[in-house]
């Protein structure tokens, strides 16, 4: 058990298209997990920050701006970037911190504010960066997420209502969630009845980009036991595996997967080994989950996910759909927190809000979201370049 | 379209033959196959070869999946107006164990495509400058 370390407070501010400075975002739900925790801001000795690289040098040093924003008190500070997963690889320095023993309590932050419209690359002629590429050759985001959903419905059998469905689902419990962007249920005819953007995808199957921020006050499980909350959810595991060669899948921004022609060399799947770390160190298996917060950038994806975290067989997600079990209630909920699909994206926050829903979750104070006796939950995530994590929290 | 003469969009990323291939590169230490080109590292972690040969890529494959574009694209992307939706396949050549996307022919639509379905490599124009019009690959649906 000496790898893990206590969640003692989280954090957020409510997701949405606010138009204000990042900084704001995050030091609210600093402030908001300092309080939850009970951890007096000065006794917080290091400082870890999600970068975002929208927002200008405060963003590069997102540590740094955080700790100043809240009041220089001499505590260290570093800063992660690593996509859709900074929030997991800041986590994970602050777990590294502590387990060596170099501090007693960090906060974990992250926080974005998003542009409007289209991330576009920049600007020229410039074919040795993949992302001008695509992009020049009539390749966007959600094509990447059209064509996984695509191979669900022709290899597996997933139908248009399988996905609209879990548009459904996210929507009518994330519409219980107070600091979600959207909150209003959709109805199947709703998501049929919005643009197709790439088919099988339609607007109200894809996520937005969202304003947002997302905190943890964690420590060591000796401090933990000091202040009295020995019994405060664990990280029990954070993955953070890049692909092995050959990666099978194409993944953005690349115009072609690697070749696995040559001799001893077998494709793999990214998503699908990225959690077998987390489980591994951990020391449990999918069986011991009771909930999952996943990443769905695309109503299809969380159904890739729930196979990819061994939730379900592969091919059988969409029947754990439809028969309700990954709902609240069902076997095993997935994205009780309505998900993207309720919140957007805002990058350096988003693997962080993970952690803040399952440590909610496991001190049974989700209200109406409640999953009953949640003990166990894991979460994924996966960004550019190879970058993804999975995080298990227990308590 | 005019009588403008063609070159391609991506400078030296495939043939300008009626049967093209792509251009990609081959590592002469394990033979992993490379495209877009790759000529400075393996990056096969069992490698460390830099040494290289340009290849000409299989000009069949299968389709992996597929989907279509209903929304223009941002710059660089240029656009006809009025904006034609087009169909986009990743496609799995057989010699390579590889995946490669590209766009779909004009004229067909998703509904017309099938996961494992055989394709071959065309060009078609991308967009027009004042100079010149500017081909690229895309897959064409091929009989069985």
């Amino acid at each position: 058990m000496s790898n893990e370390i206590a969640i003692l407070g989280a954090g957020m501010h409510p997701w949405g298209k606010w138009g204000h400075n990042f900084v704001e975002y995050g030091v609210a739900a600093a402030r908001e997990a300092l309080k939850d925790a009970g951890v007096p801001w000065q006794d917080v000795k290091f400082v870890s920050g999600g970068a975002t690289v929208r927002c200008g040098y405060p963003g590069y040093v997102a540590g740094a701006t955080f700790a100043q924003a809240l009041g220089w008190q001499g505590a260290e500070v570093n800063t992660s970037y690593a996509a859709c997963a900074s929030g997991s690889q800041a986590l994970a320095a602050a777990r590294n911190k502590i387990l060596a023993g170099a501090c007693d309590v960090a906060l974990v932050v992250g926080a974005d504010t998003t542009p409007k419209g289209f991330l576009a690359p920049a600007k020229g002629y410039r074919p040795e960066d993949p992302d001008w590429v695509r992009f020049y050759l009539g390749i966007t985001n959600p094509t990447y997420f059209a064509l996984y959903a695509r191979r669900r419905m022709d290899v597996y059998g997933d139908t248009l209502d399988d996905f609209a469905a879990v548009k459904v689902k996210n929507s009518r419990i994330g519409s219980k969630n107070p600091r979600a962007r959207y909150r209003k249920c959709f109805s199947a005819e709703d998501v049929a009845a919005s643009a197709m953007v790439a088919d099988p995808l339609r607007l109200m199957d894809i996520c937005a980009t969202s304003d947002g921020g997302a905190a943890l006050i964690v420590s060591s499980v000796e401090y933990a036991e000091r202040i009295g909350k020995g019994d405060a959810p664990r990280v029990a595991a954070i993955s953070t595996t890049t692909p092995t060669f050959a990666s099978s899948v194409v993944e953005m921004p690349d115009i072609a997967t690697d070749s696995a022609a040559a001799a001893g060399v077998e494709a793999h799947a990214f998503r699908s080994t990225l959690p077998l770390k987390a489980y591994e160190e951990a020391g449990i298996g999918p069986e011991d989950i009771d909930l999952a917060e996943v990443y769905d950038l695309s109503t299809a994806l969380e159904l890739d996910w729930i196979e990819d975290l061994q939730l379900a067989p592969r091919g059988e997600a969409a029947a754990l759909l439809r028969a309700g079990d990954t709902a609240i209630g069902g076997k095993i909920p997935v994205n009780v927190s309505g998900g993207l699909a309720c919140f957007g994206e805002a990058v350096p926050a988003q693997a962080l809000a993970q952690v803040c829903e399952l440590t909610w979750q496991l001190r049974g104070e989700a209200g109406d979201r409640q999953v009953a006796g949640a003990r166990v939950g894991i979460t994924a995530n996966q960004g550019l370049f190879g970058h993804g994590s999975s995080v298990i929290v227990k308590r | 379209m005019s009588d403008k003469p063609l070159a391609p969009a991506i400078e030296g990323w495939h043939t300008m033959e009626v049967k093209p291939h792509l251009i990609g590169t081959q590592c002469k230490g394990c033979g992993t196959y490379f495209f877009p080109k790759n000529q400075a590292y393996c990056r096969n972690p069992a490698c460390d070869s830099t040494d290289f040969r340009e290849v000409e890529l299989s000009r069949s494959g299968h389709i992996w999946s597929y989907t279509n574009a209903c929304y223009k694209p941002p710059e660089p992307f240029v656009a006809a107006e009025p904006f034609e939706p087009y169909a986009i396949a990743a496609v799995q050549l057989e010699k390579e164990q590889m995946v490669v996307l590209g766009q779909v022919i004009e004229g067909v639509s998703c509904e017309q495509l099938k996961v494992g379905m055989p394709v071959e490599l065309v060009l078609e124009p991308l967009h027009e400058t004042d100079d010149d019009i500017k081909m690229t690959w895309k897959w064409k649906p091929v009989a069985p």
